[in-house]
């Protein structure tokens, strides 16, 4: 595969422009810089909120410079709380071009809107010569989500991911599997997995957080529709979505924005560390897809029963169908097919073969269903974490 | 857990999934008709009513208050005696954890 080679080591597999509002205010004004341009790789990202959060910044920071993103137009409104400045540097210290445009000093919403789409034309043209080289497989980061999920996630496309996963891994890649709350009564099952004992340890009392945390806030991660597709309980839930780990040994626990230093699978503890102080910790599965990508995702592999449609901005979303009855109704929206092993026209080993060639097509440059459909959900809301402890990435 | 590991010849489709040998439940891989007898593992299951892609039947006696079993791990408690071939949802079946 070619991919483009950024000035920190890393291959991109595509070469985006990011347009980034950096409150609600300015949410319009970028969008609308965006909209003429979405077909030619300019992605629109934001946070909303007016209020200053840690983690908000540091998401905002990976995702600024991620290795699939080109460059980045800025879109601040003037008065709100972040840091602009601060952001700027970091992304010119990543060596993209970067450029900053202040709502309240550029003449407001007409000429911010056409400043803004005359440079990202610019330096669209600008980042087409950005050093293609070859990208071998060990240098993927692939994540994986479970959305709108029923019975049938947990017995074609969760297990099929699982397989392709193993694959990566054996190829030396970067797997990173997520969400805590929906993994309550697996703890023990993946502490046996962990490298070192202490991990195991560290991944317990993350599922033990994430248990107290939805008991807090009196609603677990499950939803009306993973009912009726015939999920009853939490744990239930949770075992199927856990398939999609795989077999191999858990190299580490990371949080969102934490990039793996090594190969292997990781967990991504997704649970808001302390007080419950900003609500539900991903109040929609795009919320989940962001913080893998902040963690440095080239794609993510999302695997759905009941139907989920999105993909995302900055690193393409494949979709893999585990409901053969979905498929048929949605296959538009789909790039996996892998209900049909419950009709008996595949195996868990073939789909999970399929997955993996197309995790190398869509590295390559393949659109997938969600990108050709211009599928860019992006959200960014309020959380708190502590940095991971030393037991969480035990080093080779 | 499913465990083909070779290509297929095509087979036919199994109709109740049966995960793990712990498993006191099976899955419905396709919706089946309430009254319908279907081979599941070695026994044979008659349905009692109808049950919808990916729920779950009963394919032992399961007492109130016993663990019910997918993928060889408990998934909640029974909240009354549940018989083999009725379905097994939250109207008998409740989460250990919420």
């Amino acid at each position: 595969m070619q991919a483009c080679l950024r000035a920190d080591g890393r291959k991109g597999i595509r070469n985006l422009v990011a347009v980034a509002y950096l409150v609600e205010c300015a949410h319009h004004v970028a969008r609308e810089i965006t909209l003429p341009l979405r077909d030619q790789g300019v992605h629109l990202i934001g946070f909303p909120g007016c209020y200053p959060n840690a983690y908000a910044a540091r998401i905002m920071r990976q995702l600024c410079t991620h290795p699939n993103v080109g460059a980045v137009l800025l879109v601040s409104l003037g008065c709100e709380s972040f840091d602009r400045q601060a952001l700027a540097a970091e992304i010119r210290a990543s060596g993209r071009p970067v450029e900053t445009l202040v709502i309240q000093e550029s003449g407001g919403t007409e000429s911010t809107i056409r400043d803004g789409q005359a440079w990202v034309r610019r330096v669209l043209a600008e980042i087409q010569s950005a050093p293609r080289v070859e990208m071998r497989v060990d240098e993927l980061v692939v994540g994986t989500i479970c959305g709108g999920s029923d019975a049938t996630s947990g017995l074609t496309a969760n297990p099929a991911a699982g397989r392709a996963f193993d694959l990566l891994i054996e190829h030396h890649g970067i797997a990173i599997f997520e969400e805590t709350g929906e993994l309550i009564g697996c703890e023990q099952l993946m502490a046996r997995r962990a490298v070192t004992a202490e991990l195991g340890r560290e991944i317990e009392a993350a599922v033990g957080k994430a248990e107290r945390y939805y008991r807090t806030l009196g609603h677990g991660s499950f939803a009306p529709g993973n009912a009726e597709g015939g999920l009853t309980t939490i744990e239930e839930k949770s075992l199927g979505a856990y398939c999609k780990s795989g077999k191999s040994r858990i190299a580490g626990l990371i949080k969102p924005g934490d990039v793996p230093p090594h190969a292997g699978l990781y967990l991504l503890d997704v649970v808001p560390d302390g007080e419950v102080r900003f609500g539900f910790p991903n109040i929609s599965d795009n919320a989940e897809i962001v913080e893998l990508i902040a963690c440095g995702c080239h794609l993510i592999l999302f695997t759905t029963g009941r139907g989920s449609v999105v993909g995302s901005a900055v690193s393409p979303v494949i979709k893999i169908c585990a409901n053969p009855h979905t498929y048929r109704k949605l296959s538009g929206d789909m790039d996996v097919d892998a209900g049909r092993i419950l009709e008996g026209r595949g195996t868990l080993d073939e789909v999970g073969r399929e997955i993996f060639r197309r995790i190398l097509d869509v590295a390559a440059g393949q659109p997938t269903a969600s990108e050709r459909l211009r599928h860019q959900e992006f959200i960014l809301t309020y959380k708190a974490f502590e940095p991971i402890g030393p037991g969480c990435l035990p080093p080779l | 857990m499913n465990s083909e590991t070779s290509a297929t010849p095509m087979q036919p489709a199994p109709r109740l999934l049966r995960l793990s040998p712990e498993d006191n439940i099976a899955v419905a891989a396709t919706t089946i008709e309430a009254g319908q007898t279907l081979p599941c593992d070695g026994r044979t299951i008659t349905v009692a009513m109808r049950i919808p892609t990916g729920h779950k039947v009963a394919i032992s006696p399961i007492a109130a208050g016993e663990k019910v079993f997918k993928y060889g791990a408990p998934i909640g408690s029974a909240t009354c005696a549940i018989h083999p071939g009725q379905h097994v949802h939250s109207h008998n079946l409740k989460s250990d954890y919420f």
